[in-house]
């Protein structure tokens, strides 16, 4: 039987990543509806990095008109639980 | 013999740390594999090997800093034994006092001169003229009894110094200061001018979107790779602005490596090379921007990533600047700053439209080029990006 992973299994998981592109970050701080770019200084790059690790992680599309929803913790989430579902 | 140098990874270094060796004596190497792990004022880097051989002498310890030439291995071609001691060109190291670790008597039992004359390496005989010591009275563990600089180490009464692990704070402290020295070089040494252009980005940036959609996530492209490749092709056209300034005049490259800049997330930047730039397709110069920011990042650059750099290419864009006007690195002769991508009206066929504009600026030296070449530079950059799909 496959489990679904919570919303706090996928929250654990997105900050892990977050934290790979920004080891430096505090990302217990993080708000959940504030922008990465403006709270984790990440560039283009970084976020690019990070759609792929989120690609990876959770074997989801993310076409790049859709970027803008990957923004913020809660944006992830939403989307994640969408696409998984 | 070759001999194994503290190489210069970058106007700004004067000396780096060995880390460590990666190849112990007796180890065969090739050119362009990695020999050592040097420690620089900006990042611990992978230094590459320039010789085929057999490492015949490893003259530099672990944690030993060294000024940038000194000879630090010796590597002999496959074959017999070496039967000469280093004849180093270049001074003896110099470490900067950290540090003083005990020095172990030298214990080694040595093969005899094989006559009256005192086998000495220069650099080991500097050294022990340097320290006080009387080389006479000391027996070398080289080949037929050399003394070698290990042997002036060992019998030395002053330590040997070696340089602690930087840590974050006290890296990017030296990281400011050699970015300080080589960029007061640079405007001490280098007169400027500066140009730039405003570049229409609607047929790149629909381009890319386009190219975006079909392209799987782990292989899609950003637009500054677009710009580091019109750049690399525009100086095809302009090839003065290739170039590096040696012993009084430019010489330029026939390679074209693109110098990126690269802002580390302690602070500081680095600007490592992408290799032959103009004969990479965007898909490949994505890749490799990709891993070199990673490896920037991750402080494990190739020391030929930091030395090869022909020009270098700046995006302030992301920091919300719409116009760079760059201090070139020496000893190059020119870099191209790209500001942010951003909508301005823009006239066309008599309508007032709103378009995706960059400014594109250069920064270049007057010894080597003039306006009117850097124009002509920045005109083909414009014209490449308005035809993507050619780049």
């Amino acid at each position: 039987m496959t489990t679904i992973p919570s919303d706090a299994d996928n929250r654990a998981h997105i900050l892990r990543l977050l934290g790979e592109i920004a080891p430096e970050a505090d990302l217990a701080a993080l708000s959940p509806d504030v922008s990465f770019r403006d709270q984790l200084d990440l560039d283009s790059m970084d976020f690019l990095n990070f759609v792929i690790s989120l690609h990876k992680a959770f074997h989801i599309e993310i076409p790049e008109s859709d970027y803008p929803k990957y923004t913020t913790l809660n944006g992830c989430l939403a989307q994640v639980a969408a696409l998984r579902t | 013999m070759a001999e194994f140098v503290m190489p210069t990874l970058g106007a700004d270094m004067t000396e780096g740390t060995l880390v460590q060796w990666k190849k112990q004596v007796g180890d065969r190497i090739t050119k362009g594999e990695i020999i050592a792990e040097v420690d620089t004022e900006k990042a611990a880097i992978d230094v590459e090997c320039h010789a085929n051989g057999i490492i015949d002498q490893l003259l530099t310890k672990p944690g030993e800093k060294v000024p940038v030439g000194t000879v630090m291995a010796v590597i002999r071609e496959e074959g017999p034994p070496a039967t000469a001691p280093l004849q180093p060109q270049h001074v003896a190291p110099q470490p900067v006092l950290r540090q003083p670790i005990p020095t172990p008597a030298a214990k080694t039992v040595p093969l005899p001169p094989p006559s009256g004359r005192l086998r000495i390496s220069p650099a080991a005989r500097k050294l022990a003229a340097e320290r006080g010591l009387d080389p006479t009275g000391l027996t070398g563990t080289g080949p037929e009894g050399a003394i070698t600089l290990e042997d002036i180490a060992r019998a030395s009464t002053s330590p040997v110094d070696i340089a602690t692990p930087a840590g974050t704070a006290e890296r990017q402290a030296r990281m400011r200061q050699t970015i300080a020295a080589a960029m007061a070089r640079s405007k001490r040494e280098i007169p400027h001018y500066y140009l730039s252009t405003t570049i229409d980005l609607s047929r790149a940036l629909a381009w890319l979107t386009a190219e975006n959609a079909r392209r799987p996530v782990t292989e899609r492209l950003l637009v500054s790779v677009l710009f580091i490749k019109a750049v690399a092709l525009a100086l095809k056209q302009v090839p003065e602005l290739n170039a590096l300034w040696k012993d009084g005049e430019a010489v330029r490259s026939e390679r074209i490596h693109i110098g990126t800049a690269i802002s580390l997330r302690q602070g500081g930047l680095v600007a490592p090379a992408l290799h032959d730039a103009d004969r990479a397709g965007l898909g490949d110069l994505m890749q490799h921007f990709q891993d070199l920011v990673k490896r920037a990042r991750a402080g494990s650059l190739r020391s030929s990533e930091l030395s090869d750099s022909t020009i270098t290419v700046t995006s302030l864009g992301e920091q919300g600047v719409e116009t760079v006007f760059g201090v070139i690195y020496p000893p190059q002769v020119a870099l191209v700053g790209f500001g942010k991508v951003v909508e301005r009206p823009w006239v066309a066929t008599g309508l007032v439209i709103a378009r995706p504009v960059v400014t594109a600026s250069l920064s270049a030296d007057h010894r080597v080029s003039d306006g009117h070449r850097g124009g002509l530079f920045l005109a083909e950059l414009d014209r490449l990006l308005q035809e993507p799909q050619t780049l």
